[in-house]
């Protein structure tokens, strides 16, 4: 699963601190988002559609995982 | 740890009272066995109280990994444990073919519960190395 979580969040200049402040989850959960190491849960990935007011295909995307 | 502070916390009050707790009641059933004081059912029972205080640290971690608000510390936690359990059967599994075939020297059943212990410090670098995150729960 590919995301553009490290891009929306550096538009808003935020760092991994301050979106995972905001989300309620630990640092090194935004990292491993980002890093493509964990994909969150369904009501996570909802979590953080709402805080940039976007929705999940615009934020996530399956990438090669999608295509099997 | 932002959502996390608060499971952590409670769990190491759990830890401090059921070792405080352990090191009472083994330091009572180790004193009262070498006075040859007890004998019948009240030996069994009292033979079987520092074992307590051990299942209840097994039932902390548990209880952290269900209280954990972090899906992602949780799923860590959870492949910790699955490492440690793993390690642990395998490893009793293997010892007790060992010992059956008298090839090793016989090992106390509840070494197995410390190396459970040692398998979830294992199981951060099992993390590490897998899916590149040690972060330690607990």
């Amino acid at each position: 699963m590919n995301n553009r979580l490290k891009v929306l969040r550096a538009e808003r200049d935020w760092n991994q601190a301050d979106l995972a402040e905001a989300l309620g989850i630990s640092r090194q959960s935004i990292n491993a988002i980002e890093t493509g190491r964990y994909d969150p849960s369904l009501p996570l990935a909802f979590k953080i559609a709402a805080l940039f007011a976007m929705s999940i295909e615009e934020i996530f995307n399956p990438g090669d995982a999608g295509t099997g | 740890m932002i959502g996390n502070a608060g499971p952590k916390r409670r769990y190491a009050i759990r830890l401090a009272i059921l070792m405080a707790v352990y090191l009472i009641v083994l330091f009572a059933a180790v004193t009262t066995f070498r006075s040859h004081s007890v004998s019948g059912p009240a030996a069994f029972v009292l033979a079987l109280a520092p074992a307590l205080p051990v299942i209840g640290v097994f039932w902390a971690v548990m209880r952290l990994m269900v209280e954990l608000d972090d899906e992602y510390l949780r799923m860590l936690m959870v492949r910790q444990t699955l490492f440690a359990t793993g390690l642990t059967l395998g490893c009793a599994t293997a010892w007790g073919f060992l010992e059956q075939f008298e090839l090793v020297i016989h090992v106390e059943a509840f070494y197995w519960a410390v190396l459970w212990f040692f398998g979830l410090g294992a199981g951060t670098v099992f993390n590490r190395l897998t899916v590149g995150t040690g972060v330690c729960v607990p």
